[in-house]
């Protein structure tokens, strides 16, 4: 047994909670259920390593020699995985500054908090070495059974990856918190997060969409193109993963003194970051003043106008909804080059603005339906539930309206038939990703809204394929193709398909 | 507007009422409350209070009994029960993001209330509760006394003729507690009614007209303090040696 306050007791504290909560995530908290996620647990690792098995044995091998080839397909590998970690690592410790959880506990005691940071940065590192293997292993597994042992140098390659990763995302928390305080930071640091996540994926999809007239398979075959000198440093990681000695001990050694160096720094920082932050978060907000100014005519203006207001003025939220829209882009990108090659840009943003209504109508939903912090409230005031709901619904369309009527008053100008099919769709895709939060509505506080897609797999995936579907049908319907009724009749079956299985319908029934 | 009998002498009028999640929670409960009373709910945890005044306040369905507010069957016409009653419970709701005029501004409007009547009542209740040189921030950095005082504001904006009240001095402090009191008082004085659960005897005992002592979803005890004392054998004693006999009296009784 360490002793208390020690690293190793800490980390021990540490273990524990986060072997508990994987549990519990597996589980949901049913010791019946041990042996159900233990199977999935398998059954998912083997489709996984099956998924790999099949990629890699109809691909080329990557078995021979490190050429330029091989090389750039794994720098490619290596670069899109590093942004991914970066941007776990950015939210990650952003969320460390933030979250109350133990800390006031762990600051008000005599132990070393040093210490404890000390832990939880290395435990980062670890959580993100983690996740990045739920996908990495079952290749790395694989290649090593085909093209030889040398492979499995790639897991300690993607170890040093997260600990420069976490190393990098603390430095970035940190200067953010120097330069634009408290307050700031959480938000910033979000879009920082996002926009590192996605710039890579997005940039190389849209050059391999470019190049390729696809954003999947041949994505690094783009990188090829950019023809790096084999003996380049920014090589170095890729052979490293091809277990060459001296670019791996490289890769380690810069990984693990990152890490160190950052531990060093930022971990007796960290407590005084934490309360700075705390007490930051807690701190009240001036709005202009308006005492006088009661403006309470009916309960659905009321309603209406508080979730104006709550949207409005959180940040964090709005953070989460771009990213969505963020991500849209090369998808949308796809489907202007699919069927308008050549024609202008009107065409290619009909299937843009509806795909963002759809997801952002989703977002903004969640937050009017679900995401109530007053739910006793509303439910004890005078007002009977479908009242609540049309002006929460109208709240959610009007708030999608005044983002995308400008965008579609523009496209007018430059077409008035893609603007004449974006309102339409846009009008379609924001009503089917509200009807289907209806639909799915759980209640939560409005801070969970980054585990909105978490509680709900299948609405997750609904709205995702409601708003891809009419999208396609958009920009079907743009090009004049008649074939526009196929994706919209098969979203509206997709809908009545989910409805018929949603919690409203189980409701509505009983 | 939902006509309120004026012949309705009582606030609350409970007949049966029952409540089964697991066990019973709330068993067959009869409970009358007078107009202009200020009654407070006692009982161990778990005794069936708060889901007694959740299933009042139309946030729960009873399995079956009846609940009339002033005459209304909250049951059947829910909205005009809702309309002259008011709930505030233990953890106060409010949106972190709004200020206090604001969020006053919301609940006026949730409850239909003239936007000129409100906004003098709620400039008031501010004034009263201590919260005016906060009215224009936001709720999200408010400490709990500051947040149960707002919610309690929240409730009086629309004025109702009945308060319910869920542990309303839970982490409290002695100024904040004090103002909530008087608040009450002077509510029962204008003549609304108040329900109260508390845990605090010494609360009960001060400002109660009558105590209701439930245990295992039953009213085992109903009266005046001294009616309480004389039924518990103990004259002259606390409310809370009343109280621990009673409940004492009902565990051997079972």
């Amino acid at each position: 047994m360490s002793a208390s306050g020690s690293l190793a007791w800490f980390a021990a504290h540490e273990a524990r909670l986060a072997w508990r909560d994987w549990r519990w995530l597996m589980t949901r908290g049913r010791k019946d259920r041990a042996g159900a996620a233990a199977l999935g647990f398998v059954a998912f690792v083997l489709f996984m390593h099956g998924v790999a098995c099949m990629a890699l044995s109809s691909s080329f091998r990557l078995a021979g020699p490190a050429d330029a080839k091989a090389l750039a397909v794994v720098a490619g590998s290596l670069a899109l995985a590093f942004s991914a970690m970066l941007s776990q690592a950015t939210e990650l410790v952003t969320r460390a500054f933030y979250a109350r959880g133990d800390l006031e506990l762990i600051l008000t005691s005599p132990a070393a908090a040093a210490r404890l940071f000390a832990v939880r940065i290395a435990a980062i590192a670890a959580t993100i070495f983690s996740m990045s293997l739920v996908f990495a292993a079952p290749f790395i597994n694989v290649q090593a059974w085909l093209a030889g042992p040398q492979w499995l140098c790639a897991y300690l390659a993607a170890a040093a990856l997260a600990m420069f990763a976490v190393a990098c995302a603390v430095v970035i928390v940190g200067a953010l918190f120097a330069v634009l305080g408290a307050r700031r930071t959480r938000f910033v640091s979000q879009i920082v997060a996002a926009v590192i996540g996605a710039a890579f994926a997005i940039g190389l999809q849209f050059a391999a969409i470019i190049s390729f007239g696809t954003m999947d398979a041949p994505r690094f075959a783009v990188l090829e193109r950019l023809a790096l000198d084999p003996d380049s440093a920014l090589l170095w990681p890729a052979r490293a993963v091809f277990g060459e000695p001296a670019p791996l001990a490289f890769m380690l050694g810069l990984g693990l003194a990152a890490l160190f160096a950052v531990i060093g720094v930022y971990a007796p920082r960290f407590g005084g970051l934490v309360l700075t932050a705390g007490s930051q978060s807690n701190a009240s907000k001036k709005s202009s003043p308006r005492q006088a100014d009661l403006h309470s005519a009916s309960p659905a203006q009321a309603l209406r106008r508080k979730e104006w207001s709550l949207l409005l003025r959180d940040p964090w939220l709005m953070s989460q909804t771009l990213m969505q829209l963020l991500y849209l882009l090369p998808a949308a990108f796809l489907l202007w080059r699919s069927f308008f090659s050549g024609s202008g840009v009107a065409n290619f943003l009909a299937p843009v603005l509806i795909m963002a209504a759809g997801q952002l109508a989703g977002g903004l939903a969640w937050l009017a339906v679900s995401g109530e912090d007053a739910p006793e409230l509303i439910a004890t005031a005078p007002v009977d539930a479908a009242s609540v709901l049309r002006a929460k619904t109208e709240a959610v369309l009007v708030g999608v309206g005044v983002v995308f009527a400008p965008l579609v008053l523009m496209l007018a100008v430059a077409s008035p038939l893609a603007a004449l099919v974006s309102l339409a769709g846009v009008v379609v895709a924001a009503g089917s990703a509200t009807a289907i939060q209806f639909w799915f509505r759980a209640q939560a506080k409005r801070c969970h809204f980054r585990r909105r897609q978490i509680s709900s797999r299948l609405a997750t995936f609904a709205e995702a394929l409601s708003s891809n579907g009419w999208a396609c049908a958009g920009a079907m319907a743009v090009a004049g193709a008649w074939l526009a009724v196929v994706p919209s009749v098969m979203v509206v079956a997709m809908l009545a398909g989910v409805w018929s299985i949603s919690p409203a319908k189980a409701t509505a029934s009983s | 507007m939902h006509e309120i009998s004026p012949a309705s002498a009582l606030a609350l009028k409970i007949c049966g009422l029952a409540k089964s999640f697991e066990r019973p929670a709330v068993d067959g409960l009869d409970l009358s409350v007078p107009a202009g009373e200020f009654y407070c709910l006692l009982g161990p945890n778990g005794a069936g209070k708060t889901t007694t005044l959740r299933m009042v306040t139309g946030l729960l369905k009873p399995d079956r009994g009846s609940i009339s507010v002033y005459g209304v069957d909250a049951l059947e016409d829910s909205i005009g029960a809702k309309r002259i009653m008011a709930w505030v419970s233990d953890e106060p709701m409010l949106y972190d993001q709004l200020t206090p005029m604001e969020y006053l501004d919301f609940v006026a409007g949730l409850w239909a209330v003239d936007a000129t009547a409100a906004a003098a009542r709620a400039k008031d209740l501010l004034s009263w509760l201590g919260l005016s040189p906060y009215a224009d921030e936001r709720c999200g950095g408010f400490s709990k006394g500051m947040r149960q005082k707002l919610a309690l504001a929240g409730a009086l904006v629309h004025e109702p003729k009945l308060i319910i009240l869920d542990e309303p001095f839970t982490g409290l402090d002695a100024a904040s507690s004090r103002i909530v009191k008087d608040v009450l008082r002077e509510r029962v004085r204008a003549g609304c009614s108040v329900i109260m659960t508390t845990h605090i005897l010494e609360v009960a005992e001060r400002m109660a007209d009558r105590i209701g002592v439930m245990a295992k979803g039953r009213l085992i005890a109903d009266g005046r303090l001294d009616e309480l004392r004389l039924r518990a054998g103990a004259s002259g004693a606390s409310l809370e040696d009343t109280f621990l006999a009673l409940v004492a009296q009902d565990r051997e009784a079972a």
